[in-house]
Parts: C-alpha cells; sequence; structure tokens
C-alpha cells in the first residue's frame, strides 16, 4: 500500500495527494495526520487535492473525518486545489462537505489559517483584557 | 440477454481487493477518454464507478466487472456492468434513498450514483446477488 507524505512547513502540516488511493491508504492518512498533529503541535493542516480527478463519497468523508479529528486536535484544516469538476461531481452525488473549510490553491490556504489564527490571538487577548478589568473593577 | 452482451471490445476485471476498486477506476477513467466524453462527465462516470465498484466488493463481498463502449446509432457511450453473488439487496427503494446505509457509510454510494449517469438498471434477489449496470452517453 502506498502511503501519502505529511510535510510540516512552519506551523502548518502539508499534505498533497499525488496517487489515486486506495481505501486504506486513505485511513492510513488520517491517522498520520493525527499522529504528526500531535506530535507538532501544529494548528493548521492544508491538504491539496489538485492532482485528484475524482472524489468518491469515501474520500469526501476521509476528509471531513480528517477536519473533524484536527479540530478536536486544536488545528484547522483547509482542502485546496479542488478542481471544477470534482466540484460539480461531488455535489451532484449528494456530498457537500459542511464543515470543511476550503480554498482554491495553497496560497490562499495559508493566508486562510494565518487570518484565522491571528483572530484567535486578538479574540484571546479581549478575553485577558476583559479579566484584567474585572480585576481592576474589585 | 447475457448482462453486457452489446458491449463492444468489452474488458473485465475482477473485483476483490481495495487495488481492484482502483484499477476499475482506471480502467473507466481510459474508457471514458477514448469515447470522449467531455471532461465532466468523465469525472462523473469515474466517481459513479468507483462507488458501485466499491459496493460490489464491500456489500457483494466482491464480483466482477465488465464495462465497454456501446451505440446506440446516434450516440456512443460506456456502458458499465457490475455483479456480485452476494446477499442481493432486500428492500431496493429504501437502499435507493440518500443517506440509507448498512454498512457505515454515509448512504450515498447507490442513489448518488444514479444521479451520476445517463442509465441505471439494478436487478437483485435476495440470497442470489446482484447486477448493476449502467450507462454514459457522449452528449
Amino acid at each position: 500500500m502506498e502511503r501519502v507524505p505529511v510535510l510540516k512547513i512552519g506551523d502548518i502540516l502539508l499534505v498533497s495527494i499525488q496517487i489515486d488511493m486506495e481505501d486504506q491508504t486513505a485511513l492510513q492518512l488520517q491517522e498520520d495526520l493525527a499522529d504528526r498533529i500531535v506530535a507538532t503541535g501544529c494548528h493548521g493542516v492544508i491538504i491539496d487535492i489538485s492532482a485528484l480527478d475524482i472524489v468518491d463519497s469515501f474520500v469526501g468523508r476521509t476528509l471531513a473525518t480528517i477536519a473533524s479529528i484536527s479540530r478536536v486536535l486544536d488545528a484547522e484544516t483547509v482542502v485546496v486545489g479542488m478542481r471544477p469538476a470534482v466540484a460539480i461531481t461531488l455535489v451532484e452525488l449528494g456530498l457537500s462537505l459542511p464543515g470543511i473549510r476550503t480554498a482554491l490553491n495553497v496560497e490562499r490556504g495559508m493566508e486562510l489559517l494565518a487570518r484565522e489564527r491571528e483572530a484567535e490571538f486578538d479574540d484571546d487577548a479581549d478575553e485577558d483584557d476583559a479579566d484584567e478589568a474585572v480585576v481592576a473593577a474589585s | 440477454m447475457t448482462a453486457g452482451d452489446d458491449i463492444a471490445a468489452k474488458e473485465t476485471l475482477a473485483i476483490r481487493s481495495d487495488q481492484d476498486v482502483v484499477r476499475v477506476r482506471q480502467l473507466v477513467r481510459t474508457l471514458a477518454v477514448s469515447v470522449k466524453l467531455s471532461l465532466v462527465d468523465q469525472t462523473k462516470l469515474v466517481t459513479a464507478a468507483s462507488e458501485l465498484a466499491r459496493n460490489t466488493l464491500v456489500y457483494g463481498g466482491g464480483g466482477t466487472v465488465v464495462a465497454g463502449r456501446v451505440d446506440n446509432g446516434r450516440r456512443s457511450g460506456i456502458r458499465i456492468v457490475f455483479s456480485d453473488n452476494g446477499p442481493g439487496i432486500p428492500d431496493l427503494d429504501l437502499a435507493l434513498t440518500d443517506g440509507y446505509t448498512t454498512g457505515g457509510g454515509l448512504g450515498l454510494g447507490l442513489s448518488g450514483a444514479r444521479r451520476l449517469v445517463d442509465e441505471f438498471d439494478i436487478d437483485t434477489a435476495v440470497g442470489q446477488g446482484t447486477t448493476i449496470s449502467v450507462i454514459k452517453w457522449c452528449r
């Protein structure tokens, strides 16, 4: 069975699926990613599917599961590079991939993750300010 | 008529493993390109074939696929026939309902595949097996 490599770039794990995956390969990727998220503490996962000429319900479900697992492990997943014909087919198949963030390419996916991370930090900072204000008032 | 008699230059593959599902996708892709289906139609047909091949493996316990070119005098297309000697489908209407599954999947395989092709015929008998034939015509 072939295996899909998981690359770490800064705070992001990048997966580019370049092969026609057997179901078992997709499940292995799911496990590998969960392990790498925990091992590296990365907060973002980008899955590039620009080389895939089809996404069937099994791969679609695996992508959704990866996104859910990542979220539980404090990482956001963005699926990038979906071909137009794949998008049309997926929707007609009945799979709209709810809960999956998408971007047109890797670059935009990285921007999306950076923006989200920033927004999260801002929220945290606001909460800290609020806590301090309460402390100051008491 | 035996399933697939009208298919020209038909190819047959056994479906017994995950790898065979990948082989079915590759075969159907090659055939779809050979009759010049549009890119979207190629994608739809290969996706439908992937769903049905997986069903043959998971629910039918394995089986065979026969695929090739068909012509109806006006248009050409690709016909694919999946057969297994598995348990059959007791309630076909239910099995064709979006979201219904007995196998822990999303329940989109059969119903979704039907939407992706132009013709979809299913012949099933409990205890004997299931044969599904699909056609995608060139536009």
